[in-house]
């Protein structure tokens, strides 16, 4: 007893992906089978077969971060309704990466971890990117953003996102070469529209092609009309979100005038 | 679960009998996910919560016989006009829930 909850328990406190199947109707109601990434199961649904078909598809749902409730025969039948299987995904927080330890970071770092963003400030220059000015990271890295992605460029994935506040191409051309290499969900980029199209050109030389600079949300943020760096940080969050969902939402990006303009009358 | 899981241990320390509540299923519109989690306790403390507070009360309940009987169970909290003043949920959608005892 307990050694299943124990099992998912540390899984998901080490940030380690698991996966909880849990017969929800049919025989065995409540028969438990916690799943690791790599297959690896413990606990069982009452049926060898079963176990099998739940585990492969709880690696798939796992690996797509989907919780819900999918259907089998009592031997792991396709097609068949004799047992409903909830499955229930448990991922280790998404990435953050913040570059450049600007005003603008602390309010970004303080809404990535209110998203639930496990959040790394980066910046080059000691001075700047301390933990007493980003309490509120999980991590502050004194480092290039080539550092940065040899250690973390390897995990990002869908939900994970890489936030470029530098604005001087010394640090951001380096960073969005590296993120564009990897399959980081959301690129945002820090700057106003001239600033951007000078970067774009600079891109372009050191070889970044047309897919990799589609990918960049530049500049950065939701055209809400964000003044502040929490207004800024808002509307840079909201993008990231609608950016995963899909959902029309108006990007900076994709509007044009100034990014701030005089608030309308009224 | 992840945010539910320190006070799970704490009562599980204490040596209580707990009742785990998981959303597994929401159609229309619903306000948590598949997977927002709520316990309760043998003595009747909740932590976590499986809707934006519209059924949380009931759920309690259905713990609580959980708890006593033994037998864990699906249950379906909808909105429909026959039941306006009955449990349910005012956004207009399903939530179902697998509701049992952390015996595992």
């Amino acid at each position: 007893m307990a050694e299943l909850y124990e099992r998912l328990r540390d899984a998901i406190i080490d940030e380690r992906p698991v996966a909880l199947s849990t017969v929800i109707e049919g025989p065995n109601a409540g028969a438990k089978l916690v799943v690791e990434p790599d297959g690896d199961i413990f606990g069982t649904l009452g049926h060898p077969e079963l176990d099998r078909i739940v585990s492969r598809d709880a690696v798939g749902e796992l690996a797509a971060g989907r919780t819900g409730v999918r259907h089998y025969g009592a031997e792991g039948q396709a097609r068949e309704t004799d047992v409903s299987v909830f499955i229930e995904s448990f991922s280790p927080p998404p990435i953050m990466l913040v570059f450049g330890a600007v005003d603008f970071t602390a309010a970004l770092a303080r809404s990535g971890k209110l998203l639930g963003f496990n959040v790394i400030v980066a910046d080059a220059r000691s001075v700047f990117a301390t933990v007493k000015r980003f309490p509120m990271a999980d991590r502050v890295m004194v480092a290039w953003p080539d550092e940065v992605f040899d250690t973390y460029g390897d995990r990002l994935g869908p939900h994970d996102a890489v936030c470029i506040l530098t604005h001087d191409p010394k640090f951001d051309v380096p960073a969005v070469q590296r993120a564009v290499a990897t399959d980081v969900g959301y690129i945002g980029v820090m700057g106003s529209r001239r600033t951007h199209a000078t970067r774009l050109e600079r891109l372009r030389e050191v070889g970044v092609d047309e897919k990799g600079i589609d990918r960049l949300m530049a500049p950065i943020g939701l055209d809400i009309g964000s003044r502040t760096p929490e207004e800024t940080a808002i509307s840079v969050c909201a993008e990231i979100i609608a950016n995963r969902t899909g959902h029309n939402a108006p990007s900076l990006r994709d509007s044009k005038g100034p990014i701030h303009r005089p608030p309308a009358d009224g | 679960m992840k945010e539910i899981l320190a006070d799970l241990d704490a009562w599980r320390a204490e040596g209580r009998r707990v009742a785990l509540a998981r959303v597994v299923n929401v159609e229309g519109s619903g306000p948590r996910d598949p997977g927002a989690a709520m316990a309760v306790s043998d003595n009747g403390d909740v932590i976590g919560s499986v809707s934006g507070g519209c059924v949380e009360g009931a759920v309690v309940v259905e713990a609580l016989d959980i708890l006593e009987t033994g037998e864990r169970r699906m249950v379906s909290f909808g909105y429909s006009d026959d039941e306006a003043f009955a449990v349910g949920l005012t956004c207009g959608g399903t939530i179902r829930l697998f509701i049992e005892p952390l015996d595992w």
